[in-house]
């Protein structure tokens, strides 16, 4: 390896600056107001975990996690997302009595990056577990807050794709006959290779009714419309009921008012093995990647608990980024004394910080520069040579 | 919403036959056009604002979304693995990815060498064939590399096949076919979902009429 600079970091770590912090706090703090009016409670667990547990339960690549040893040997894992330890603690402490629990958190997560080296390693999610709660209404809570919550932090363009992960399943599952057959081609779906997918469909011997269907299967996005068509597709009552509850779901979103903002779309398929259910990501027109996501899942049962649970993370950065630059008002008032007048300014400054204005104290001989030190505030004092009173 | 669509457009070989593919497809493109030296290119009439790119950049600008469709090779499809949609096959500029070398000869045993533009196609085909080979990466003139001894194969595309037979080289193994897809950043597909089907939509026609 070659020899570090001083100032290098771990790639893919960043550095937040001031001006950055003040804005993450901002859009951090709205998110998080709206979460807690809605009811939940936030919770913090450990940035490290085994590999073996939270590790190898998340859905996150092997190679993306960043692994180390502690002193007996065992594997660690810096937490690649949130929902893995809250399903642990969850399953270990808080589901003792089978109630409903909304819980949140907002925390950074880790993965290592293959691909251009520079891209974040290290980010902050802000998301919303719901447990033991099996409805749709429950899974219509989630969405609906999530679309508050970036309503809230100032998104006004955005649009959350809902899909079912039973749907293409069974579909594919009715026509196929076989999981090994189903699985070929829905890795063609995970890999959004749409090409692929239509050539190996056309060189299935199946019906031409059949094979229609599965090609009709990518044309699934839309309003509410498409669940018409998604019911003459599938004949498979599993299948069914993922229409269903996506119908349920819509008419759910409707009475919260939110469905200007919600589109469905069938093919939606995700890496994350653990969803079982209803599941969404959420798009924003300038950032070219999704800003959130999330969905029903059966994880909690990895660690030995029988309950569903349905919940969203948005991912801070690309919020941020999907909010577009905006200045944040510089409201800091600076009091420049001197030696003789400093019992003064430090009164003074009480009194401003009891009023809520941010103030700085600043013996004047520690500023070198004062016309390019002054600039950096919005207001300046000044308390200097003798007494005023005198 | 009524949007741009941005397209990324591979300059060179594969440029022509795409502008063409979207006249027919009942485009209004500028005459301009085709010789333009510009690297953005306005069609305000359309709707559409394309932006020219080297044809291995292409994913790269559609997967980050700063375009939102692209026409790119399955080649540099391949080899990039960037996360798009790959929704056309637009089946033009064919041509296919092949393992060549001079003629009557083996792998070298010792140390197995392999010059190519395409890393990771040429090491993922070698280790499906359970075959370890040091990968070589050239960024042009590949069929000098058997010629002058630097590798015993090379991995390149190949379509007419003349450029290989002028160097004495021979084809081994096909290893895939390759024409060019449209391709779609995943979060246009959802936003713009109307203008892109509709793209979508009037280039399957011209594309499935000249089967």
């Amino acid at each position: 390896m070659s020899r570090l600079f001083m100032f290098e970091k771990p790639l893919g770590m960043r550095d937040t600056l001031p001006e950055l912090y003040e804005k993450k706090h901002r859009i951090r703090t709205l998110m998080e107001d709206t979460i807690k009016l809605w009811g939940c409670q936030f919770i913090e667990t450990p940035t490290l975990e085994y590999y073996e547990t939270v590790g190898t339960a998340s859905a996150i690549q092997d190679a993306q996690l960043f692994r180390l040893l502690d002193k007996e040997g065992h594997t660690l894992v810096l937490r690649p997302d949130m929902t893995a330890p809250i399903a642990r603690v969850a399953a270990s402490k808080l589901l003792q009595d089978d109630m409903p629990l909304r819980l949140a958190y907002s925390a950074n997560v880790y993965r290592a990056q293959q691909r251009e080296g520079g891209r974040p390693a290290e980010f902050e999610q802000i998301g919303v577990e719901c447990l033991n709660d099996e409805t749709v209404s429950c899974d219509g809570e989630v969405i609906s807050l999530l679309i508050s919550s970036l309503k809230k932090a100032g998104l006004s363009e955005f649009q959350v794709s809902i899909g079912h992960i039973g749907f293409a399943q069974e579909l594919f599952l009715q026509i196929l006959g076989t999981d090994e057959r189903a699985n070929s081609l829905r890795r063609f779906l995970y890999e959004k290779n749409y090409v692929g997918y239509r050539e190996h469909v056309n060189s299935l011997s199946l019906s031409s009714i059949d094979k229609q269907r599965l090609l009709q299967f990518l044309d699934l996005r839309g309003g509410v419309e498409i669940i018409g068509t998604a019911l003459d597709l599938i004949e498979n009552e599993q299948g069914k009921q993922a229409i269903l509850q996506l119908k349920e779901l819509w008419d759910c979103l409707n009475d919260y008012g939110v469905q200007d903002q919600v589109k469905f779309d069938l093919t939606i398929v995700s890496h994350m093995s653990y969803y079982s259910g209803i599941l969404f990501e959420v798009y924003a027109g300038k950032v070219g990647f999704p800003i959130g996501n999330g969905g029903r899942y059966s994880l909690i049962e990895k660690f030995g608990k029988n309950a569903s649970a349905t919940g969203f993370a948005v991912h801070l950065d690309r919020l941020l980024e999907a909010l577009g630059s905006y200045d944040i008002e510089n409201t800091v008032t600076c009091i420049f004394f001197s030696q003789e007048r400093r019992k003064e300014a430090f009164q003074l400054a009480e009194k401003m910080h009891e009023q809520g204005q941010r103030t700085v104290l600043q013996d004047i001989n520690g500023v070198k520069n004062l016309d390019a030190y002054t600039k950096k505030f919005a207001d300046t004092t000044y308390l200097l040579g003798g007494r005023a009173d005198e | 919403m009524n949007n741009v669509l941005t397209i990324a457009m591979p300059k060179g070989r594969i440029f022509e036959e795409a502008a063409d593919l979207l006249r027919k497809a009942g485009y209004q493109l500028p005459p301009e056009f085709d010789d333009s030296r510009k690297l953005i290119i306005e069609v305000e009439n359309e709707g559409l604002r394309f932006i020219l790119a080297k044809p291995t950049d292409v994913p790269t600008y559609v997967e980050h979304g700063v375009a939102d469709i692209g026409i790119a090779g399955k080649d540099v499809l391949l080899e990039e693995e960037r996360d798009v949609y790959e929704l056309l096959d637009l089946r033009i500029s064919a041509c296919y990815l092949a393992v060549a070398g001079l003629p009557g000869t083996k792998m070298n045993d010792v140390a197995p060498r392999v010059a190519t533009k395409y890393p990771n196609v040429a090491e993922a085909y070698f280790r499906e064939q359970g075959e370890q080979v040091e990968i070589i990466k050239l960024n042009g003139s590949i069929e000098l590399a058997p010629i002058i001894g630097l590798s015993d194969r090379i991995v390149d595309i190949v379509s007419t096949g003349r450029t290989m037979r002028e160097n004495g080289l021979v084809e081994y193994e096909r290893i895939v076919d390759v024409t060019s897809r449209l391709i779609v950043n995943p979060v246009s597909y959802r936003i713009k979902d109307n203008q892109i089907d509709d793209l979508v939509t009037r280039l399957s026609k011209v594309v499935s009429v000249e089967d």
